[in-house]
């Protein structure tokens, strides 16, 4: 049903205009060169300058990279592998539970996750620091890369396996070279979703976060109580540059794999 | 034994770091507040028994978080910005994803991105990007007094009203997403039969397909309801000292009053209500999942 109306027109221009405004106006505010956000004085970069100088922002962004990759990595691995045991491990002993407990995090407002993980890490004695940061972000992560996952795996031929295993395929074997290079796509989207949930949490890193770690969303967030800057609207400028750039690759290589694998289709039809 | 490994080690992975910890939780909820570090008492210890340490829990807590007035106004608070973005939410987002639906097939994938896009940028700049859009001498007033529509500054930020249009903004593609797969499932012939047999192209709308992008309006409500009830950096950010939301209300407790058995009580009473919204979420994508299937 594809007739535009009027009312349809206004309403997609008002909410993508909704939608996109705010962050433009934040993107052209970081080129401007007045100390006031709100007054517009005249073109110019200092700000990346001064953010390129600002040590205590540039440790927090090192900080956070490292967490998010370390955390998204771990969790995309167990992530999957939690996927994987529900959709294809049949029954097993506290199934129920293992379920819920992977539902669970994906709907725990992040102020009980972030002060159940701290009171934990108090309990065991652990100092609060780059590590914590990364188990706690990898145990609510790995929840979301094993939703992105299963749903894959769940459309997925299960014949494809069993005629690898009936080939003489060991099931490790029949994982790695079938189950593997199928789920991959979902796999991938899996750790960036977890890598952008981990760049983007202010609430649980809050809780775990020690003074020898601090990341960014936490330095911008103490910045940002104070004030609008136009140190904080260059960096959100950068972040959104980087997302917006992921995005368009990721999207155009995944229309690129499906032209490819219809063409593929189309060949495998005509061979036979 | 490759099999155990497999479900053992996201299995032991949660136990220890989900399941324990909500545990402690709900024990610290039952303690009493101490000087000492950790803050609170009981401390479990082997050697005086469970039935001792046992015995020394009680629901004292609770019973604070009923006496003082500041907790059951936070939760109805909570409950009522939760409401009211989340209908905001609908008006706004229902008409961008019914005019998706109409859009050119060509259109749909860019648009289905757009909406997406702002998903993956940081949820903080999105809320912050707000700040400097309604305050006193921000972009909106500047707006509005230039076109000579206000002659005063109008006074949004730090009150619900910045709230509101915080949930909004951040949770619009979790409303339009699922309300927009349900009209693209609808089958169109539904409306024109609808036409043909009389029905003028609005009551076609509100007869037709209102009633069968019901589903998504439903997932829609509760995926902007559950996360804005417990949500914490948009009432900081953009409410004001008169804005409570229960998130909010934790957190102090935790950080300034270091009073973490108090806090944990917050957190089980959050969880109890929250139960009632996500048992029917699920009741929904069950009965959904169901008439397709």
């Amino acid at each position: 049903m594809s007739r535009l109306s009027p009312f349809n027109v206004v309403s997609l221009t008002l909410g993508f205009a909704f939608l996109y405004l705010p962050m433009l106006i934040l993107i052209v505010y970081s080129f401007n060169e007045s100390q006031l956000v709100t007054v517009w004085a005249g073109f110019s970069t200092k700000w990346y300058g001064e953010l390129a100088r600002n040590e205590a922002f540039l440790d927090a962004a090192w900080v956070t990279l490292r967490v998010a990759f370390f955390s998204s990595t771990i969790a995309t691995v167990l992530g999957t592998m939690a996927a994987y045991v529900l959709v294809r491990g049949g029954r097993f002993f506290g199934r129920t539970l293992f379920s819920g407990m992977i539902y669970a995090p994906l709907v725990m407002p992040e102020v009980i996750t972030g002060l159940s993980l701290l009171l934990l890490f108090i309990g065991l004695g652990l100092d609060r620091g780059i590590l914590t940061i990364v188990l706690a972000h990898t145990t609510f992560s790995m929840c979301y890369v094993s939703v992105v996952v299963s749903s894959r795996l769940v459309t997925f031929d299960r014949s494809l396996e069993e005629a690898a295993l009936d080939l003489g395929c060991s099931p490790a074997e029949a994982f790695r070279l079938v189950t593997l290079p199928i789920i991959a796509p979902a796999v991938i989207s899996g750790w960036l979703l977890a890598f952008t949930l981990s760049l983007d949490d202010l609430v649980i890193a809050s809780f775990t976060a020690g003074p020898s770690a601090t990341t960014l969303p936490i330095k911008i967030f103490s910045a940002v109580r104070l004030g609008v800057t136009p140190e904080i609207n260059a960096l959100s400028t950068i972040m959104i540059g980087i997302v917006t750039v992921g995005v368009i690759i990721a999207s155009i290589s995944t229309k690129r794999a499906r032209v490819k694998a219809e063409a593929d289709e189309r060949m495998a039809q005509r061979t036979a | 034994m490759r099999r155990f490994l497999l479900i053992a080690f996201p299995y032991v992975w949660l136990l220890a770091l989900f399941l324990i910890p909500f545990a402690i939780v709900l024990k610290i909820s039952l303690s009493d507040v101490a000087l000492a570090r950790p803050p609170y008492m009981p401390q479990f210890s082997w050697d005086e028994g469970i039935g001792a340490f046992l015995s020394q829990l009680d629901f004292e807590n609770f019973t604070f978080l009923t006496t003082d007035d500041l907790y059951w106004k936070a939760y109805l608070s909570s409950l009522k910005i939760a409401a009211i973005s989340t209908v905001l939410t609908l008006f706004v987002g229902y008409p961008i994803a019914y005019g998706m639906a109409r859009a050119p097939e060509a259109w749909r994938p860019t648009l289905m991105m757009l909406v997406i896009l702002p998903f993956w940028t940081s949820f903080l700049i999105r809320v912050y990007a707000w700040r400097g859009i309604l305050s006193q001498e921000g972009y909106l007033n500047q707006v509005l007094m230039w076109t000579g529509v206000i002659s005063e500054p109008l006074t949004i930020l730090n009150t619900n009203i910045a709230v509101y249009i915080g949930v909004v903004y951040t949770y619009l593609p979790f409303m339009i997403l699922p309300i927009y797969a349900a009209l693209d499932r609808l089958d169109g012939s539904l409306i024109e039969a609808a036409e043909d047999l009389g029905c003028s192209r609005r009551s076609a709308f509100w007869l037709v397909t209102i009633p069968l992008s019901r589903p998504g309006i439903i997932a829609g409500s509760f995926l902007v309801f559950i996360p804005t009830l417990g949500e914490f950096v948009i009432p900081s950010l953009l409410g004001g000292s008169g804005t409570l939301m229960i998130g909010k209300v934790l957190w102090e407790e935790f950080f300034n009053n270091r009073d973490w058995p108090v806090a944990s009580a917050v957190a089980i009473i959050l969880l109890l209500i929250l139960i009632v919204p996500i048992v029917l979420f699920q009741k929904n994508q069950q009965r959904q999942a169901e008439a397709e299937g």
